[in-house]
Parts: structure tokens; C-alpha cells; sequence
């Protein structure tokens, strides 16, 4: 697939945006994030809020006819892309109404329907987050996206990222980083392990569709004399998309090192010799790993048209 | 009705008539107009809703060309109109035409990455995705003659190798052919079940081939040596 830079940005951006909110606002249930008063709380509701409306503003960069974006809310029954639209659009009024609580709340004990205003919010989030997954994970016709690994990979490294984004917020308001360091940690390991197994998994020797069932010729040997276009079409061009297996590699080891090992060493730095200041270096790592792991998710994907192009398998 | 088209694979010879035919219809059709870019220049592309490609199935001398036209399999379970956010692409419930409302699309590729046969091209100057109709603006003209209310493909074709018709009625044309010829679908195993079949290659050959003969062992050349010596 090619891939699109206006989505990895929307996805990478309010994954990361979804995923600090979902911590910040789950965290205030129990007590607030250590190390932030009612205003760090505020602020970083609002940083997550700024960065998922950056995300989904790009994502409108993609369409070619975005006059029409509005009707996107109107088949919550059926799509994906329709339902991750709905639960972005309700999230905010939703948020506003959680910044207003707890900034009346003050800095003492938050009133109780803030709590309750909370749950929805992360939910909402979560639900984002989950629909963004499964719009590539409900497709059939890509086997590297067809998997609960899709959606299970998008949650977890949105809420890495956005753990890390909280260590970042947390660092520069005091030096009592090591909460959310810890967490992130975990977050990270948890994430990590989650995206090997889906490189593992997509390694598979291709068991799906193939040239022979694409063109109900089940015996011989088939390959593509004449494509009956002398120049690429917009077929070849959304969906032929080819990185030589040598940059696929390299860039996965770009993915593991820039995503988990680099921000998971700058945070156990940041949590034992105490350099609170880490964090935001960390965070930036991640976020430029997060570009390429994206961009991996779509160039690693080989859509069912290739196999009327010639390809064996895919 | 469950309208649809049946492809002779064996029929076909790739002429890409059809091709051409389709253009010409439907640019100026119901989703017309099909966009073009640099058309005369070094690198034409453009939209279709039709396309054929030719493939070489076994190895040669024991091969064949088969050619493989393509365009919308008006699939039963459409997952290019469930995937849809806006409402644009619709299935009809009186004949199960899938087709795009061009006022509604915002061209977001979705349905294209849904599609498993590439029948659906984003025409990028209207913004807007395009389609196969099955040339719903013909089969029900009334002012055309009853025998040209077909798809512009079908009646186009030199070879026969384009049928069109009810696949709900039993005792139709097209659903003869497929009992008869054993139609197939194409990724079957995906389950959009696509309402298209493709008739595959008779298994005969078509020219009569010449059968060489293989050279025996040592005892039928020694017999060959011996015999042509002797003549002589």
C-alpha cells in the first residue's frame, strides 16, 4: 500500500494525543498524576486535546473531496471510518465539560460527577482509538492488516506514547517523575512485545489468497503476460506500492530501536540517576519512530489487486 | 433480480474492445465524465471500469493464454458499501447494481481498499470514486431497442465472451452458462461472494498439436542404426 503521510501523521499524532488523555483522565480517578496540580492535569488534557485535533485535521488532508467530509458521521452502523469520526466529534464537548470540572473542583478533592465525566472521556478515547485499528483490520483484502493485532498494536503504542508525553509534561512541572517513568516503562515493554509479535506474525508464510484463486485457475503455473495499460493507473499507484526487502528490514530495526529500546534506556536513565529531563527526549524519539512504524504498517501491506498484477501470493 | 455478467475466459482474446466500448459509454454515463490524464503523451493513465490483462497459464509448450476482463463483480456481500462513512456507495435492492453517489463521496479510498478485484478508481479531478453501473443507463432505456438494453461491454464484444443476466432466475442465460461450463468466481475464499463468473478454458486443445516423438534408448537406436545401414 502507499503509504499516505497525511494519515501516518493523523495517526501518530492523536494516538499519541488520545493516549496522554486517556492516562491523565484514568489517573485522575485515583488520586491525580503524581507530580501534577489541578493546572498540569488541565494542561495536559488540553496538549492531548491540541494534538488529536492536529491528527484528525491532517486526516482530512486525504480526501480528495473534503466538501463531503460532514456526511463521514452518517453509517455508524456499518463503518469503521464512520464510527471513529462519531466517538472523535463526542469526545470533545465531553473533554471541555471535564477541564470545566476540574478546574471549579480547585485543588482539593475533585467534585464526584468529574470522576464520572472522566470514565466517558477515557472510554471515548479508547473507543477512537479502537475504531482507527479496526478500519484497517476489518479489511479482507489485506491480509498484514486483517489481525486483532492491528487494533491491539494501535492501543498500546498510543498509550505508550502518550504515557511518555505525560512523563514529558510531568518532568517540566517537578522533579517527580518516577510514577509515570515506571509506567511507561511498562507501557513500553507491553507495547514492544505486541509489535514484535505482529512482525513475527506477518512473516508467516502467506497462507490467503493467491494468483490462482484470484483467477479461479487452479492448475499450472500462471504469471502476467500484458496488464492492458502502457502506463500506471491509480490501481498501481494506490496499491502496488514496493520498498526493497533490504530498506523493510533496516527501517524495522529503526522501529525497534527508536520506539521501545532508545525510550525505554532514556527513561530507566531519567528514573535511577534522576535527570527528570530525559523524559521529553524520550518522548521525541518515540514520536519520530512512530512516523516510521507507520509508514512500515503501509508499505509492509500487499492489497489482493497485486496478485491481477502478477504476484504470486500475498 | 441479482443482475450480473458471465466471462468466457475461453472465448476472450484480449482485443480489449470492451475496454474501449466501456469508455466511450459511460465518460459521458452516470458517473461520467472518466477522467484522463495526459492521454496522448508519454504516460497516459486514466480511470476505467473495465480493464483486461492477459496471462500465460502453464509452461510452455504446454501453455496457454488466458485473458481476464475485470470490472465490478457486484459482489452479494459488498464490503465497499459497508466500510463506507458517507453513504455514497449504495447496493440496489431491486437488481444488487453497487454504485457510488457522486454528490455524497469525499473520496476517502476506503471502498478501494475494501475491493479485493481494483474495480473502483478514484477519479482525482472530481475528488470523487468511480465505478462499474453495469451500464444502469442502458439496460432500462425504453428508448432503445429491447436487444441493446445491455451493458455497452457485452454487446461490444467480437468473440461472445460477454453474457449478461438475471442470476436469480434459474433458467436465465447467464446462470445456463455457469451450470454447463462450470463458472467460477473469482477469490472465492475472501466470502464477498461476487455475483460475476468466469467460465474456464475448455480443457482441449483448440489447434490440433503436432506430437513429436521421443528418441528411445540404446536398444531402439541401435535398432534404427542397424536398419538404415542394412538399406543401404
Amino acid at each position: 500500500m502507499q503509504p499516505a503521510w497525511s494519515v501516518i501523521f493523523f495517526t501518530v499524532a492523536s494516538g499519541a494525543g488520545f493516549g496522554l488523555v486517556i492516562l491523565t483522565v484514568f489517573l485522575g480517578l485515583f488520586g491525580g498524576v503524581h507530580g501534577l496540580g489541578t493546572n498540569g492535569t488541565a494542561a495536559a488534557v488540553i496538549i492531548g486535546m491540541v494534538l488529536a485535533a492536529a491528527g484528525l485535521l491532517a486526516s482530512t488532508l486525504h480526501l480528495a473531496n473534503p466538501r463531503n467530509a460532514w456526511r463521514a458521521f452518517f453509517r455508524f452502523r456499518t463503518s469503521w471510518l464512520s464510527r471513529e469520526a462519531v466517538f472523535a466529534v463526542l469526545f470533545y464537548p465531553v473533554s471541555v465539560l471535564y477541564l470545566v470540572g476540574i478546574v471549579l473542583s480547585g485543588d482539593g478533592a475533585w467534585f464526584t460527577w468529574v470522576g464520572a465525566i472522566g470514565i466517558v472521556v477515557s472510554l471515548l478515547a479508547v473507543a477512537t482509538v479502537f475504531a482507527t485499528g479496526m478500519i484497517y483490520a476489518s479489511l479482507r483484502t489485506i491480509p498484514q492488516w486483517n489481525s486483532a493485532l492491528v487494533p491491539v498494536n494501535y492501543l498500546l503504542l498510543a498509550l505508550a506514547s502518550g504515557a511518555l508525553l505525560l512523563t514529558a509534561i510531568v518532568a517540566m512541572a517537578s522533579d517527580e517523575i518516577r510514577a509515570m517513568a515506571l509506567l511507561s516503562i511498562v507501557l513500553l515493554a507491553i507495547a514492544g512485545a505486541a509489535k514484535a509479535t505482529y512482525y513475527f506474525w506477518i512473516g508467516m508464510p502467506p497462507s490467503g489468497p493467491s494468483i490462482h484463486t484470484a483467477l479461479a485457475l487452479t492448475r499450472g503455473q500462471v504469471r502476467l503476460l500484458e496488464a492492458g495499460q502502457s502506463h500506471d493507473t491509480f490501481l498501481n499507484r494506490e496499491f502496488s506500492f514496493q520498498a526493497s526487502a533490504k530498506l523493510l528490514v533496516r527501517l524495522r530495526l529503526i522501529v525497534y530501536a527508536t520506539v521501545f529500546v532508545i525510550p525505554f534506556v532514556l527513561m530507566a536513565a531519567a528514573l535511577h540517576a534522576g535527570h527528570p529531563m530525559l523524559a521529553p527526549s524520550a518522548a521525541l524519539f518515540m514520536a519520530v519512530g512512530l512516523v516510521v512504524e507507520r509508514w512500515l504498517f503501509f508499505a509492509e501491506a500487499r492489497h489482493t489487486v497485486n496478485l491481477f498484477y502478477g504476484r504470486q501470493t500475498c | 433480480m441479482k443482475l450480473g455478467l458471465v466471462i468466457d475466459a475461453d472465448n476472450c482474446v484480449g482485443c480489449q474492445a470492451c475496454v474501449v466500448a466501456c469508455k466511450q459509454w459511460n465518460t459521458s454515463g452516470t458517473l461520467g465524465p472518466l477522467t484522463d490524464h495526459d492521454p496522448y503523451g508519454d504516460e497516459p493513465s486514466g480511470v476505467a471500469f473495465n480493464r483486461v490483462r492477459s496471462y500465460e497459464v502453464g509452461v510452455f509448450p504446454n501453455s496457454k493464454t488466458v485473458n481476464m476482463p475485470m470490472s465490478c463483480m457486484h459482489c452479494e456481500t459488498a464490503e465497499c458499501v459497508t466500510v463506507c462513512p458517507t453513504g455514497a456507495s449504495y447496493k440496489r435492492q431491486e437488481d444488487g447494481i453497487v454504485l457510488v453517489d457522486q454528490d455524497k463521496c469525499m473520496g476517502c479510498n476506503l471502498c478501494a481498499w475494501a475491493c479485493p478485484y481494483g474495480a473502483r478508481e478514484l477519479d482525482d479531478v472530481s475528488g470523487t470514486m468511480k465505478k462499474c453501473t453495469l451500464c444502469v443507463d442502458r439496460i432500462y432505456d425504453d428508448a432503445l431497442p429491447e436487444e441493446e438494453r445491455q451493458p455497452v461491454c457485452v454487446l461490444t464484444c467480437p468473440s461472445n465472451a460477454r453474457h449478461f443476466g438475471d442470476f436469480d432466475d434459474p433458467d436465465s442465460h447467464v446462470n445456463r452458462l455457469v451450470r454447463e461450463r462450470g463458472g467460477q468466481q473469482s477469490l472465492p475464499e475472501l466470502g464477498y461472494n461476487p455475483v460475476n463468473r468466469y467460465l474456464p478454458p475448455r480443457n482441449k486443445p483448440h489447434v490440433g498439436q503436432e506430437r513429436g516423438t521421443t528418441p528411445g534408448g540404446f536398444a531402439d537406436r541401435l535398432k534404427g542404426w542397424l536398419s538404415r545401414s542394412v538399406s543401404r
